[in-house]
């Protein structure tokens, strides 16, 4: 599964734009991974800005 | 709010509240929901714009300029630097303030505005986008609207929601880190552009002046290159080289789109607009004056569409087709540019640097350094002649 590190996240959307599933909703102050929708590719893992998100197996 | 309007923008960046003001204008009952708190918060951009550009859409205003630029320098991974001044200049605006003008600017025309209104979902209805459910405040609420206008951002869902794939290629996204900074040394009237691969794979680092010694500093990644390591690593980097006393007074972190337009831009009953549609200037990534030229188009086909009562995705392409007019056709170029231009290796951007360097000061123009660039290309030599004649500044603006 793929989850947020620590409270680092800061919220930007940058993942939501690589999510080939659009799995992940972003408001103002909270990000939510589906995890029914997730396959986890990893490209929000791969492009967050600062290393936010991460890959558990 | 009511239950219904004629048109609802979603996201108050520059381009949601261009178009709700051009839409409002036009005589439309026009909402517009931002999700933050505040509109204009947080910024997520390096604030240059080019001044050709600026006043395309907007008259510039001394309460939302932090400094005027003169030119740009180019910095090549060797160091040396080519500077660029026989151009128009640009700016390095107050996006804060910017962008609460521009929604003023759309609430004097008649707009109803709602912040901490978060869309979740489209209303449809026989095929049609017909409306939003909305979170604002601890209620929920569906809105009716004859016509919806996603710009939601690079992060949007409207799009999706609807049916158009809006997602982006890894090598379609610049993912960026920047820190506002004070104590730093920096030419306070030139905007410094870095390229190097060990500096910033896939993308460019950037010093914006703000005056009084403060400067917005950042870079941007190629989304394909930050699997191996992250924006954030290469920022403290470059800080740590360059800036070593600066003093941090902001982070921002975001990302850019910079591919050629989205397909379609509309469909029934709706509209995407600025980074939502993937309207930022591919080269430069810069997304400000793009995203409001397409907001001021679907504002105003908006408005007619209203008039007319067809909410059809046949007549809302009148924005599609208007846009590549005015600026989605240069994407195209800007596009293929950008392509080439990612191939370059360090080496390849330093012999630039050294042609470019060989012309006397008046020749060092934007054209010249994309023709020591792409002497390997000649077809693409003639495409940048095409597309920057008329612009030289303007293809700078930062990343957004």
């Amino acid at each position: 599964m793929i989850r947020v590190k620590d409270d680092s996240c800061d919220f930007c959307g940058v993942c939501v734009s690589v999510c080939p599933t659009d799995a992940i909703e972003l408001r103002e102050s909270v990000l939510i991974i589906d995890e029914e929708k997730c396959t986890e590719c990893q490209n929000c893992v791969y492009v967050c800005p600062i290393e936010t998100l991460e890959y558990v197996s | 709010m009511r239950e219904a309007y004629d048109v609802i923008v979603v996201g108050a960046g520059p381009a949601g509240s261009v178009a709700a003001c051009h839409a409002a204008q036009g005589g439309a009952k026009v909402l517009l929901l931002e999700k933050d708190r505040d509109i204009g918060v947080p910024v997520r951009c390096a604030e240059g714009v080019g001044d050709a550009g600026l006043r395309l859409v907007v008259e510039p205003k001394p309460e939302w300029i932090y400094t005027k630029i003169e030119g740009v320098n180019l910095i090549a991974p060797n160091g040396m630097r080519v500077r660029l001044q026989d151009q128009k200049f640009g700016y390095v605006l107050n996006r804060k303030i910017f962008d609460n003008y521009l929604a003023e600017k759309a609430a004097r025309a008649g707009t109803e505005i709602r912040t901490k209104a978060y869309v979740d979902g489209l209303l449809f209805e026989d095929n049609y986008v017909a409306g939003v459910t909305v979170q604002n405040l601890g209620k929920r609420y569906s809105i009716r609207a004859k016509i919806v206008i996603g710009a939601d951002g690079v992060e949007s869902r409207v799009g999706r929601w609807a049916g158009i794939n809006t997602q982006l290629k890894l090598v379609d996204l610049e993912t960026c880190v920047q820190v506002t900074m004070v104590n730093v040394e920096v030419d306070s009237h030139y905007c410094d552009f870095y390229f190097s691969r060990q500096i910033a794979p896939g993308g460019y680092a950037w010093v914006f002046p703000k005056g009084e010694g403060i400067a917005n500093i950042g870079l941007g990644v190629s989304g394909e290159y930050a699997r191996q390591h992250s924006p954030l690593y290469y920022l403290n980097r470059f800080v740590e080289k360059y800036f070593p006393n600066g003093a941090i007074l902001t982070t921002s972190i975001g990302g850019v789109p910079v591919t050629a337009t989205l397909k379609p831009l509309t469909t029934n009953g709706l509209m995407l607009v600025g980074d939502a549609a993937h309207q930022a200037n591919p080269i430069s990534g810069g997304g400000i004056v793009s995203g409001m030229i397409a907001g001021r188009i679907a504002g105003m086909v908006a408005a007619d569409a209203v008039q007319e009562g067809d909410y059809s995705k046949s007549y809302l392409s009148r924005y599609e087709r208007q846009w590549y007019k005015e600026e989605g056709n240069n994407h195209k170029v800007f596009y293929r540019l950008k392509q080439a231009v990612y191939k370059l290796t360090d080496d390849d951007l330093n012999r630039t640097a050294e042609a470019v360097l060989k012309l006397p000061q008046p020749k060092r123009t934007i054209v010249n350094v994309f023709k020591a660039a792409l002497i390997n290309n000649p077809k693409l030599i003639i495409d940048a002649i095409k597309v920057f004649k008329d612009q030289t500044f303007a293809v700078f603006e930062p990343l957004t």
